[in-house]
């Protein structure tokens, strides 16, 4: 995908970010910033929600910052049933623009379109976070109500999405080498549970790592639980996940 | 300006600024740029060098690759039109080099030798940033028009962007590299914690202890020690055996 931001659209993308205060509780450095992001992408594109995933070409996929806990959870949504627009833009390279989930995009996203309705959305927009050849993951906005995006609400996604693009990448150039970006770090230690859960699943199980993971989303899904509860159950051994559990 | 001139004009400057393809190859690219200039300007030859990170002129690409031609190239690493243009920033154009034996004692010369009269460099430059030159040779003296000179320039600069906007893409992919690379071993090593708590039936605390202790005293990484314990465990027993 060409570059078509210009400089002045991201200037005032950062200029709207930095009027956003941070969280209470939420995570420092660069995800703490990415959740300001959110969440003024939520407050001027506008839209209900937005969240920022990092997926690797390998598999691994996780969200790093949400506007709210719904959108975090709708972040993960697409993760658990393993479809969605977040997951077609990645793969793609392109942003996918679903403008009513209702209309259509069940034959796309068959198990997706439904149950994002059922949380109350209606339309989705994936923008995929990249530099040349480099692919980092997905910006995605939230609307509770169907429709198109305008084009300049396009263009200021496209902006949010290479600032986002940049704070990944500043920060990976101030940690060095071997350290990932500080705050991705805290935003880690946020799901560290989640991997730990996952290598104790698959030990458990005596399964590879993707299906002990396919198996924590899916029983978290299932329970109607979010799956960051389920994890920290799990390594504290009051959920055990059998070999039947769905 | 004929017709069929303007159009050749468009249509160079349209490849020149095509650089945003996925599989962009930059040594052709720099082959373009080179052959696209001596074409537009009947010029016999030309060549493009590039700064090094130290800032020393290094040949990238050339419309041909005859020795001789090359050799003209090499000695404008040390001394030449490319050197002074790269230097100041502005261009050289319609050098004699019948004349130029004082200016460039190396290369004018060598560039009579090899058949040429005339020389032309322009800076590849943006918003002060100079990163090398584009070097334009003529069997004749002084033939090249002010206009086709800011056409040439031109080419330069659009090729100039390209050049920056490339380096500046190969950048953020290395950086992107390095943070999956790193994010991926913190989940490694997470990830091993769950299954040594699980395998020794202990908290992920004490597992990651456990995991330290055992690289240390292997003399091994722990990202290496992390990923044995999830791919390959029976190659260490004494970690992961319940």
């Amino acid at each position: 995908m060409p570059r078509v931001t210009d400089e002045s659209a991201v200037a005032l993308v950062r200029a709207l970010i930095a009027d956003e205060p941070p969280a209470d509780d939420g995570p420092g450095g660069t995800a703490g910033w990415l959740q300001r992001l959110c969440r003024t992408a939520a407050r001027a594109l506008p839209a209900t929600g937005a969240g920022v995933s990092m997926l690797s070409p390998q598999g691994a996929r996780g969200v790093v910052a949400a506007s709210s806990p719904a959108s975090e959870d709708l972040e993960e949504l697409q993760f658990t049933l393993g479809e969605g627009p977040c997951i077609d833009a990645f793969a793609s390279r392109q942003p996918v623009l679903e403008s009513d989930l209702g209309n259509g995009a069940g034959a796309r996203w068959p198990a997706y379109a439904p149950a994002a309705r059922e949380r109350g959305i209606q339309a989705v927009f994936a923008f995929p976070l990249q530099i040349g050849a480099a692919r980092l993951g997905v910006l995605d906005v939230y609307r509770d109500r169907p429709g198109r995006m305008s084009a300049t609400g396009v263009a200021q996604a496209l902006a949010f999405a290479e600032v986002a693009v940049t704070a990944l990448l500043d920060g990976q150039q101030n940690a060095g080498e071997g350290r990932s970006a500080g705050g991705l770090d805290d935003a880690l230690d946020y799901r560290s549970e989640l991997y730990q859960a996952q290598g104790m699943v698959a030990v458990q199980l005596g399964v590879d790592l993707d299906d002990a993971m396919a198996r924590l989303r899916a029983y978290s899904y299932s329970h109607d639980r979010r799956l960051a509860d389920v994890a920290r159950d799990v390594v504290g051994r009051r959920v055990v996940l059998s070999r039947d559990d769905t | 300006m004929s017709a069929m001139h303007a159009e050749r004009i468009a249509e160079m400057f349209v490849q020149a600024a095509d650089t945003l393809v996925d599989d962009f190859d930059l040594i052709e690219f720099l082959q373009m740029v080179t052959t696209l200039s001596a074409e537009f300007t009947d010029a016999a030859a030309a060549g493009l060098l590039l700064g090094d990170h130290e800032g020393r002129l290094q040949f990238m690409a050339a419309s041909d690759e005859e020795t001789r031609l090359l050799e003209l190239f090499q000695v404008q690493i040390h001394e030449g039109p490319c050197q002074d243009c790269f230097r100041e920033g502005t261009p050289v154009i319609n050098a004699d080099l019948a004349e130029a034996a004082e200016r460039w004692p190396l290369f004018a010369p060598k560039a009579v030798e090899a058949g040429f009269r005339s020389v032309h460099a322009f800076p590849l430059r943006l918003r002060g940033e100079r990163i090398g030159a584009l070097n334009l040779f003529g069997h004749e003296p002084g033939r090249m028009q002010p206009s086709d000179a800011r056409i040439v320039q031109a080419l330069a600069d659009v090729a100039t962007i390209g050049l920056l906007q490339e380096r500046a893409i190969k950048r953020g992919e290395l950086l992107t590299e390095q943070l999956q690379g790193a994010l991926n071993s913190r989940v490694v090593i997470e990830q091993a914690k769950g299954a040594i708590a699980q395998r020794r039936d202990i908290d992920v605390d004490a597992a990651f202890a456990l995991i330290r202790d055992y690289a240390r005293s292997n003399g091994l990484r722990l990202g290496v020690v992390a990923h044995a314990v999830l791919d390959d465990p029976a190659s260490m027993p004494d970690l992961t055996a319940g």
